[in-house]
C-alpha cells in the first residue's frame, strides 16, 4: 500500500491535474452564467497549438503563453457569439467547435511547419513547467473570491440561475454570459498551453485525447463549485496517475493485475452517478442552456 | 415551395463552408479551385472514388440516422461513438465464439448482436434521463470512453490473439463475412471494401422514414419530440418514448459494426471509427433530420472524406485536416441559422417573407 | 404622486390599454381591481418602464416624465413587486436585494454594510427578514417580504404590488396588510393591483376598476361596497342568454368526491371540492382564473402528478383516480385544454396528423396489421373535422401554427367531439376567438349535450359560463364555495362567490 502513495505519484497527480483544473475552472465561468460549454476540448487545442507554435517562433514561451490564451478566447468567442446572439443550440455549436478544433491545428501546422500536424520541438529551456501550474493553484482561491465575493460573481450566478430576475435588477445578461464564456476560453487555453509548452515540447495532434471532456466531467461532479470542482479534478488526476504509474501495483484479491482501462473509466462512471442524483443532488445552475429572450 | 426553402438554408450553409475553406487555402498558398477540384474529381471517379465514398458513406447513414431518431423525439444523442464500438465489439464477439456455424446462423446472430448491444448503451442515458432526469447530453459523452475503455480492456485481455501487435480480435468465422458489392455489380473490383451494408444502410433509410412518419409509434415519438405537453396530453407516455428513441438509435449507431466487422476487417479493430458518432451529428443536423436529408449529407461528407486523401497528397500545402475544418463550419453554419436570417435580410433578399 | 393619462398599449391584435386614466394620491393604499386580462398589470408595467405605451403620458410628482426602463422608474422613486417574484434562489436574502446595485467596490462586495442597511430597512417597516438567509428555504411570506426590502433599498417612495396577496396563506396576509399599513405610516405610497375585493375593501383608501382595458371606476373605498365593486368588475347588469332547449338529464358520469391537489409548494391548490355531473348537461365551474380550476381540469383528465392528488374521482360508477390520461380517453373522456398551444396542438404538425393526437394508435387511424397510420382513414377523419367545424383554411396539410386562434380552437374541438365522448372537460372554449367562432363553439358545445354527453365547463367569462350551464358552480381558493342557478343569479352574486368566496 505505501507503494501508492509515492512522491513520483503525487506530483504525477499534480502535472495531471492542471490542465483539468485550468479546463474546469473556465467551462465553471461559462456554465455558471448559463452557457454550455462542451468545446473545452476544442479551446485547448487551440490554446495548445498556438502557445507551441508561438513559442517556438518566438523563443519565448511566456508570449506563447499569451498567444494560448488568446486562441482560446478566440474560440470562444466564436461559441459565445453563435449561442448569445444568434441563439444557436449550444450544444451543437460546440461540438462543431470541437470537430473543427481537429482539422485546425493540423491545417496550420502544415502550411507553417510542413508538418503532419505536431509543431518543431521545442527545446527545454523555452518550456514553463512551472508557471501553469502555480496559476492553477492561484486560480481556485481566485475563482472563488471572484465568484462570491465580487459583485461581478454575483451577477453572474443570478444570470445563470435566473436570467430575468437580473435583468430585471438592472443586469446585462448578455454581457454577463460574453464574459462567463470567453472567460471559460481564456482559461482553457491556459491549459492547452500547460499540454504543449509545460507538460512536453511541443504539440501533437490531438494532443489533449479527452481531457476537455474529463474536465467537463471534473465540473459536473464538482457540482459547479470551484473547491470541489478542483478536488474533482485531483482525483480524476490521480486516477489517470494511477492508471499509467501503478500497473501492476494493485491487484484484485485474485492476485490479478487491475486492468488500466478499469481505472481509466472511474471518472466517467462517477460523473454519470452523480449526475443521476445518487450522491447528493447535482443541480446545474437553473437557466444552463436556454438562450435568454427579453419580452418586450 | 416550402420543399425548397427547407433544401435551400443547408445548400447555403456549405457554400458558405466552403467559401470559408477556400479563404483558408488561398492563405496557405494553394488554389481553392485547383484543391476542390481534386477533392470532388477523386471522390467521384469510377470505380474506386465512388466505391470509397459510398463505403465511407454507409457508417455516417447509420449514426445520422442514430441522431436524427434522438432528435425526432427532442433528444440529443452524442454517444453514437460508444454505441457503434460496442455494438461492433459484440457482433466480432459473436463472431468468434460461434465461428464455426454457417453463414445462414452466423450471420443473423452477428447482426442481432450488433443491435442488440448498440440500443442497449444507448437505453442506459434513455432510462437515466427517464428515470433520473439527467440530461442525455453529458451522459452519452461519459458513456462514450466507458464504451472506449471497456472494449479496449476485452480486447486486450481476452480477445486478441497472443503475439499480435496491434489492437485487435482474433477474426471471425468466415460465416459470418457479408459478401462486397463488388461481387455483382461489373467493373467494380472486390478490392474496394464497399459491402452489403451498404445496402443495408439504405433499407434503414426508408425503414426510419416508415417507421417514424407512417407508423403510430413513430408519431408518437415525433409527437413527443415536438411537444411533449400535448404528447401527454394526447396519451403519450413521454416517459417511455425517451427510452424508446435512444434505444432505436443505439441500434442504429450500431449498424456501423455490421459493415466494419462483418464486411469489412472482419475482427474488430480498436479505434476503427474515424469519429463516425460525431460526423453524425453534424449529417443529421445538415440533412434536416430527414431520411433523405441524412443519405445527402452522408454522401457529401464521405466525398470530403474520400476527397481528403488526395488532397492532402497532391497539393502543396493544403491537410486533411481540410476535412474536419470544413466539417465543423458547415455545422457552425447550419446551427446559427439566425445569422443567415439576419446577414440575408440587411442585404435586402428575403423581403417582406420570415426566413 | 402618480398619474397615468390616456394612456394606450396594443399588444398585436389585442388592446390591453385604452386611453387609461389613473391618479394614485400619495401616501395612499390605491388598489386597482379587475379581472384577468382587464388591463391592470399592463398599466403598471408601463409605468415600471417594463413595457412602453403607444400614446398617452406619465407623470410623477406632478410632472411629465419619459420611462423607458425599469432603471428610469427606479431612479424616480417607482418600484414593482411583480406576481411572480423575481428571486435568485440560490443566493441570500441580502445578495438578492443587492443585485444590480452592489455597495462597496468591484473588487469587493460589501455584504455587510448591504446586510445592516437591511436590518435598519426591518426595522423601520417591521419586514423581518434574516440578511443571510437563502432564498429557497423562504416561506412564500417571506420571500415577498424580500422583494418589498428590494424597492426600499434603491429608495422607493411608490410601490406597486401585482396581486400581492395570491401566493399568502390568510395569516400571511394579515401580517402583509401590517406592512401596508406601516409604510403608508412612513409616507410611502402603495398601489396593489388585485382581483380580491375582500382585501381591497379591508386595506385601500382608494381604488380603481378596469375592464377590458378601459378604466370603468375610481371611487374612495369607504364609499362603495363589494357588491358595486363586482358589478363594475365584471360586466353588465343584464347578462345575455343563449337559445338553448331544457336538458334531457341522464345517469351520473362523473362523480367527484374530496379531490385534493396539492402544488410544488404543498399548498393546496385544489381543496376537498365534490360534485357531480350527469350525462345530458352542462355543468359549469365559474371563477377568477388562478382558483385552482386549472389543476383541477387536468386532474380529472388524468394529467397531473398521481402522488399530489387525493380524493376520488369516479367515471360510470368506476374508479379512475390513479389512472393515466389514456385510459381515461379510451374509456369515453374527451377534454378541450386551456393553454390550446401547449397541451391541445402539436403546432409544427399539420391540421391532419393534429386531428388523431389522442386516438392515433387505435383504428380505423390504424390498420395494416395495427402498426401503420391509414393515410386515407386519417384526411378522412380530417376533412370530417374541417369541414363540420368550420375550420379555416380548409387545408388539411398545413401546419397548426398557420391556423388563426379560432380555428385552431375549432379544430381541437372538432377533434375531441369526434370520438363521440360521454364526458367532456373543457376550459376557456372561446379564449382568444372571434366573435363568429364564439357562437359556433357555443352552438356546438350545446348540441353535444343534447346528444347526451355530460359537459363540464371552466371559464372565467362570466357570460359564456352563465349562459351554457345549466347547473353553475363558483370556485375560490380551490373550494367549491357555491352553486347557483345559472337561469336566475345576478351578476353580483355571482362576482361576489368569485371575488370573495362568500
Amino acid at each position: 500500500m505505501r507503494e501508492i502513495f509515492t512522491v513520483s505519484l503525487i506530483w504525477s497527480t499534480v502535472r495531471l491535474s492542471t490542465p483539468l483544473v485550468l479546463a474546469a475552472l473556465g467551462g465553471m465561468f461559462s456554465e455558471r452564467s448559463g452557457v454550455i460549454n462542451i468545446a473545452l476540448e476544442g479551446m485547448m487545442l487551440a490554446g495548445a497549438f498556438t502557445a507551441a507554435a508561438v513559442t517556438y517562433a518566438s523563443s519565448n514561451p511566456f508570449l506563447g503563453l499569451l498567444a494560448g490564451i488568446a486562441a482560446g478566447v478566440a474560440i470562444s468567442g466564436i461559441h459565445a457569439v453563435a449561442c448569445i446572439r444568434f441563439k444557436a443550440d449550444q450544444v451543437v455549436t460546440g461540438t462543431a467547435l470541437n470537430i473543427l478544433m481537429i482539422g485546425v491545428p493540423g491545417f496550420l501546422s502544415g502550411a507553417l511547419f510542413l508538418s503532419s500536424g505536431s509543431t518543431p520541438q521545442i527545446p527545454k529551456e523555452h518550456l514553463i513547467p512551472w508557471t501553469p501550474i502555480l496559476i492553477a493553484l492561484a486560480l481556485v482561491p481566485i475563482t472563488w473570491y471572484v465568484l462570491y465575493k465580487t459583485p461581478f460573481g454575483l451577477r453572474l450566478r443570478s444570470v445563470g440561475e435566473n436570467p430575468e430576475a437580473a435583468d430585471a435588477a438592472g443586469v446585462r445578461v448578455s454581457h454577463m454570459r460574453y464574459w462567463g464564456v470567453l472567460l471559460s476560453g481564456a482559461l482553457a487555453g491556459i491549459g492547452g498551453a500547460y499540454l504543449s509548452i509545460g507538460q512536453s515540447s511541443l504539440f501533437t495532434r490531438n494532443m489533449t485525447s479527452g481531457r476537455g471532456f474529463i474536465a467537463l466531467a471534473a465540473l459536473i461532479f464538482g457540482k459547479w463549485r470551484p473547491v470541489q470542482t478542483m478536488l474533482a479534478c485531483l482525483l480524476f488526476g490521480f486516477t489517470e496517475a494511477v492508471s499509467i504509474q501503478m500497473q501492476g501495483v494493485i491487484k484484485l484479491p485474485s492476485g490479478e493485475d487491475i486492468p488500466v482501462q478499469f481505472i481509466q473509466m472511474v471518472p466517467y462512471v462517477l460523473t454519470i452517478v452523480v449526475l443521476a442524483g445518487f450522491i447528493g443532488s447535482s443541480r446545474p445552475p437553473k437557466a444552463l442552456g436556454i438562450p435568454y429572450q427579453k419580452e418586450k | 415551395m416550402k420543399l425548397l426553402r427547407q433544401l435551400l438554408f443547408p445548400f447555403i450553409a456549405v457554400l458558405a463552408a466552403f467559401a470559408v475553406g477556400a479563404i483558408l487555402i488561398l492563405i496557405v498558398g494553394d488554389s481553392p479551385l485547383e484543391t476542390y477540384r481534386l477533392m470532388f474529381g477523386s471522390a467521384l471517379s469510377w470505380p474506386d472514388g465512388i466505391g470509397y465514398t459510398l463505403f465511407y458513406a454507409t457508417p455516417l447513414i447509420f449514426t445520422g440516422l442514430a441522431v436524427l431518431v434522438a432528435f425526432r423525439c427532442g433528444l440529443l444523442n452524442i454517444g453514437a461513438e460508444g454505441q457503434l464500438y460496442v455494438a461492433a465489439f459484440a457482433a466480432a464477439w459473436v463472431g468468434i465464439t460461434f465461428a464455426q456455424r454457417s453463414g445462414w446462423i452466423l450471420i443473423p446472430l452477428c447482426f442481432i448482436a450488433a443491435i442488440l448491444a448498440g440500443g442497449a448503451w444507448g437505453a442506459i442515458p434513455g432510462v437515466l434521463k427517464a428515470r433520473f432526469g439527467s440530461h442525455e447530453v453529458i451522459n452519452t459523452i461519459m458513456l462514450n470512453f466507458v464504451a472506449v475503455a471497456l472494449i479496449s480492456y476485452l480486447t486486450q485481455y481476452h480477445y486478441r490473439i497472443p503475439g499480435d501487435p496491434i489492437m485487435e480480435t482474433a477474426p471471425i468465422g468466415a460465416g459470418a463475412y457479408i459478401p462486397r458489392l463488388g461481387k455483382f455489380i461489373p467493373g467494380l473490383p472486390e478490392r474496394i471494401p464497399l459491402n452489403a451494408a451498404f445496402l443495408l444502410a439504405l433499407l434503414c433509410c426508408l425503414l426510419v422514414y416508415l417507421f417514424l412518419w407512417r407508423t403510430k409509434w413513430g408519431y408518437e415519438l415525433r409527437a413527443t419530440g415536438s411537444n411533449a405537453s400535448a404528447a401527454e396530453y394526447g396519451g403519450v407516455s413521454v416517459r417511455k418514448q425517451i427510452v424508446i428513441a435512444m434505444t432505436i438509435s443505439g441500434a442504429l449507431a450500431g449498424m456501423v459494426g455490421i459493415n466494419e466487422v462483418l464486411g469489412y476487417r472482419h475482427r474488430y479493430y480498436d479505434g476503427f471509427s474515424d469519429n463516425y458518432g460525431f460526423t453524425g451529428i453534424a449529417v443529421a443536423l445538415l440533412g434536416r433530420n430527414h431520411p433523405v436529408g441524412v443519405l445527402i449529407s452522408a454522401f457529401l461528407f464521405a466525398i470530403l472524406q474520400r476527397g481528403g486523401i488526395p488532397v492532402d497528397a497532391f497539393t502543396e500545402h493544403v491537410t486533411k485536416d481540410i476535412v474536419q475544418i470544413l466539417q465543423g463550419t458547415i455545422i457552425l453554419f447550419v446551427a446559427a441559422e439566425a445569422f443567415f436570417g439576419e446577414t440575408f435580410q440587411r442585404l435586402g433578399f428575403f423581403k417582406g417573407s420570415k426566413v | 404622486m402618480l398619474e397615468l393619462r390616456n394612456i394606450t398599449k396594443r399588444f398585436g391584435d389585442v388592446l390591453a390599454n385604452d386611453h387609461v386614466n389613473i391618479k394614485v394620491h400619495e401616501g395612499t393604499i390605491h388598489a386597482i381591481v379587475g379581472e384577468n386580462g382587464a388591463g391592470k398589470s399592463t398599466a403598471m408595467r408601463i409605468a415600471y418602464g417594463f413595457y412602453t405605451a403607444d400614446s398617452g403620458e406619465i407623470l410623477v410628482d406632478g410632472q411629465v416624465r419619459d420611462i423607458k426602463s425599469p432603471h428610469d422608474a427606479i431612479a424616480l422613486g417607482i418600484g414593482m413587486v411583480h406576481q411572480h417574484f423575481m428571486l435568485v434562489d440560490t443566493i441570500s436574502v441580502a445578495e438578492n436585494i443587492v443585485l444590480g446595485a452592489e455597495p462597496g467596490s468591484s473588487l469587493a462586495l460589501d455584504l455587510a454594510a448591504a446586510a445592516t442597511q437591511i436590518r435598519h430597512l426591518s426595522e423601520e417597516f417591521k419586514l423581518a427578514v434574516n440578511p443571510h438567509a437563502i432564498i429557497e428555504h423562504l416561506s412564500v411570506g417571506q420571500q415577498q417580504r424580500v422583494e418589498l426590502l428590494k424597492a426600499l433599498y434603491r429608495h422607493a417612495r411608490l410601490l406597486i404590488l401585482d396581486e400581492p396577496t395570491a401566493v399568502l396563506t390568510p395569516i400571511e396576509v394579515e401580517e402583509f396588510f401590517a406592512i401596508l399599513r406601516r409604510m403608508r405610516e412612513q409616507g410611502k405610497t402603495v398601489i396593489i393591483i388585485t382581483h380580491k375585493l375582500s382585501e381591497v375593501l379591508a386595506i385601500s383608501d382608494e381604488v380603481t376598476v378596469m375592464r377590458d382595458g378601459k378604466v370603468v371606476g375610481h371611487l374612495k373605498t369607504a364609499d362603495t361596497n363589494a357588491a358595486e365593486l363586482a358589478r363594475l368588475m365584471v360586466g353588465r347588469e343584464v347578462l345575455l342568454r343563449v337559445e338553448k332547449p331544457e336538458p334531457h338529464v341522464g345517469n351520473t358520469a362523473l362523480q367527484v368526491r374530496n379531490l385534493t391537489v396539492t402544488g410544488n409548494d404543498g399548498g393546496k391548490r385544489v381543496d376537498g371540492v365534490s360534485f357531480e355531473v350527469r350525462r345530458g348537461e352542462i355543468v359549469g365551474i365559474a371563477g377568477v382564473e388562478g382558483n385552482g380550476q386549472t389543476e383541477l381540469i387536468e386532474a380529472l383528465a388524468g394529467l397531473s402528478d398521481p402522488t399530489r392528488v387525493s380524493g376520488e374521482i369516479i367515471f360510470l360508477g368506476r374508479d379512475i383516480t390513479r389512472r393515466g390520461a389514456r385510459l381515461r380517453r379510451e374509456i369515453g373522456i374527451a377534454h378541450i385544454p386551456e393553454d390550446r398551444h401547449r397541451r391541445g396542438l402539436l403546432l409544427e404538425f399539420t391540421l391532419a396528423e393534429n386531428s388523431i393526437l389522442g386516438f392515433h394508435y387505435r383504428p380505423p387511424i390504424v390498420s395494416y396489421g395495427d402498426a401503420f397510420l391509414d393515410e386515407e382513414a386519417i384526411q378522412k377523419r380530417a376533412n370530417e373535422i374541417i369541414h363540420g367545424f368550420d375550420v379555416r383554411p380548409a387545408n388539411p396539410s398545413l401546419p397548426a401554427r398557420a391556423l388563426s386562434g379560432g380555428n385552431q380552437q375549432k379544430l381541437i374541438i372538432g377533434r375531441e367531439f369526434k370520438v363521440d365522448p360521454t364526458l367532456l372537460l373543457v376550459s376557456q372554449p372561446t379564449r382568444g376567438v372571434d366573435i363568429g367562432a364564439i357562437e359556433f363553439i357555443h352552438r356546438k358545445l350545446v348540441g353535444l349535450r343534447d346528444a347526451g354527453c355530460a359537459v363540464l365547463l371552466v371559464s372565467a367569462e362570466l357570460e359564456e359560463v352563465t349562459s351554457l350551464s345549466d347547473r353553475l358552480l363558483v370556485i375560490h381558493n380551490g373550494r367549491i364555495v357555491g352553486e347557483v342557478d345559472p337561469k336566475v343569479a345576478t351578476v353580483e352574486e355571482i362576482g361576489l362567490l368569485m371575488t370573495r368566496g362568500h
